[in-house]
């Protein structure tokens, strides 16, 4: 196992740095030594089929997931676990959690709190994991709501509301946490195709303001257009991964042809 | 090929005629003369003196027997409630030795008949006759009452049910909404105590509410180790006056007051907390304790 080479560390910080994942239900490897790099400030989009671990190794970035071999690092952190010397010490939940609340996530089944508003959504985790008065929590959310177009559903529980509207107060609530690095786990898939243009836009919106994010969609045409790389997914390894301009025009492995080939 | 007839022979001058449901009418006039023939003989019996019945029915042992059973009631409901919802928990804990514990537990205080339960905190003396907790030595006599033992008895068998209807309730919340709050940094408990368990509630409370009205009842029990509930009362009582029947009437009338009660609780229990339930539908708990109500319009159910 390589160490953490210092080339990577150069003039653009990676946020997200793999090396070698591997990770295992039972007998089956989803993960089969999975090398990546999110830079700071950059858009990743990860694409590829269905099973080739791709939503897998998201979850492996903010520990919903643990690793079995390899290392993980966000931030220059080992992920999950602590290192002192040759040792890794697997880290306490309680350090886990305050981790984890740096990282945003957003899901594909949006999993807002259903017995919370959608304010109160926003407002809760910033109360009770940040430790935020409630009147700051307030505000904050309250400008993300707007920022999303959703100030006049502040009020409403999640099930009162479309699919596309859940997803965005699932954003704002977690842009509320003021996280370091985003990550969405096919954001659209469970949207109703008329749906998915209001959710995207609200992601192309983020991207500019320069948040790190990395997505794991079959949104083609969002890949093309707002990543900054992208990292192709299949059979539990990171197989090819570049430029999008690159990557959809001129893709450099038979796999990804292939799998380009049945999306486009 | 005949012609069809016309259309007003088709339509006009037709009679629906429904459906004679001749056995739901003679199930019905069996049921209602069994019903006047119970009360009938209940009320024209010579042996049922009414009016003692009517004269006890406030009597003041009665009315204390009353309140004993809904103190009863209420502690043990307290105790399962609270005891059942630690058990759930283990159950549910990643903790090998906790989930034994819990589901132990459970297996040991249903398998004993809850009589039996009452009988041996009743005479726990004979067992542990000393609490001594540092220094401090106490009869365990003065410290087990019959009204402890009684409640210690329906509480602790209590909370073997109670913690199969808690965990039942948070295995029904999605995992989502707790992969969503660890995402967020919300620390195990938190989990637990501000998302998973609220939303449980829908599917804790109906039968909690059953438990209760079980409860209510199931205090008679202690009436064998005179804990001075109802059924103590009306049990004196009849054996100082031989009116057996009319006293065991007067437990009833209470208990079917209790109960009534309970069951109407129940209902605005739940309607309370049907709020999670139907895409759009119903009014939310908050909006109904503040008494304000937003504009509901679903522009488009998930």
């Amino acid at each position: 196992m390589t160490g953490r080479n210092e080339e990577t560390r150069g003039t653009a910080s990676p946020m997200v740095e793999a090396i070698g994942v591997r990770k295992s239900y039972g007998n089956v490897e989803v993960l089969s030594g999975v090398d990546f790099v999110a830079n700071a400030g950059e858009v990743t989009c990860i694409l590829g089929p269905s099973g080739g671990g791709k939503s897998t190794f998201l979850r492996c970035i903010n520990h919903l997931e643990r690793i079995d071999g390899g290392a993980l690092y966000v931030d220059g952190e080992l992920v999950g676990y602590r290192r002192q010397g040759n040792r890794l010490y697997e880290m306490k939940e309680r350090e886990t959690a305050e981790r984890r609340s740096r990282i945003g996530m957003v899901f594909q089944q949006f999993n807002l709190f259903a017995h919370m508003t959608v304010l109160t959504n926003a407002i809760d985790p910033q109360v009770r994991v940040k430790g935020r008065p409630v009147q700051e929590a307030r505000r904050r959310a309250e400008e993300l709501l707007e920022r999303v177009g959703l100030a006049e559903k502040r009020d409403m529980y999640p099930r009162q509301l479309s699919g596309g509207q859940q997803q965005r107060a699932a954003i704002a609530r977690a842009l509320a946490m003021d996280p370091d690095l985003m990550l969405f786990d096919e954001p659209t898939s469970a949207l109703d195709p008329e749906l998915v243009g209001e959710v995207l836009a609200v992601m192309k919106d983020l991207a500019r303001s320069g948040m790190t994010m990395i997505v794991v969609t079959h949104e083609m045409s969002f890949a093309r257009e707002v990543a900054d790389r992208v990292a192709f997914f299949d059979g539990g390894l990171l197989v090819e991964s570049g430029a999008p301009g690159e990557f959809f025009s001129n893709p450099r492995t038979e796999r990804a042809r292939a799998f380009l080939r049945r999306v486009m | 090929m005949t012609a069809a007839p016309s259309r007003a022979a088709r339509s006009e001058d037709m009679q629906v005629v429904k459906l004679r449901h001749w056995g739901r009418l003679a199930g019905a006039i069996v049921a209602v003369a069994v019903v006047a023939a119970l009360l009938y003989v209940l009320v024209t019996s010579p042996n049922v003196d009414w009016g003692t019945v009517g004269s006890y029915l406030g009597d003041p042992a009665i009315l204390s027997g009353v309140l004993v059973t809904l103190e009863l009631t209420v502690l043990a409901m307290v105790i399962g409630i609270l005891l059942g919802t630690l058990l759930a928990v283990m159950r549910l804990s990643k903790n090998p030795v906790l989930r034994t514990v819990s589901a132990g537990y459970v297996w040991f205080i249903r398998s004993i008949p809850q009589l039996v339960q009452i009988l041996f905190w009743y005479n726990i003396a004979l067992f542990i006759p000393v609490i001594a907790i540092g220094g401090m030595r106490v009869s365990t006599n003065h410290v087990v009452t019959p009204i402890v033992a009684a409640t210690l008895g329906l509480g602790l068998n209590e909370a073997a049910y109670m913690s199969e209807i808690v965990r039942a309730g948070i295995l029904s919340i999605d995992r989502g909404q707790t992969e969503a709050a660890s995402a967020l940094g919300y620390r195990p408990g938190q989990i637990m105590g501000r998302i998973v368990l609220p939303q449980a509630m829908r599917v804790i409370i109906p039968p909690t509410s059953n438990e209760v009205i079980g409860m209510l009842k199931a205090t008679s029990l202690v009436s064998v180790i005179g804990a001075a509930d109802l059924l103590t009362h009306a049990q004196s009582i009849s054996s100082a006056n031989f009116k057996v029947i009319e006293l065991l009437l007067v437990a009833s009338f209470w208990y079917i007051v209790a109960t009534t009660v309970a069951s109407i609780g129940q209902h605005y229990l739940e309607k309370r907390y049907r709020w999670s339930v139907a895409p759009g539908g119903g009014r939310s708990f908050l909006s109904r304790l503040t008494g304000r109500r937003p504009v509901v319009r679903p522009e488009k159910t998930a």
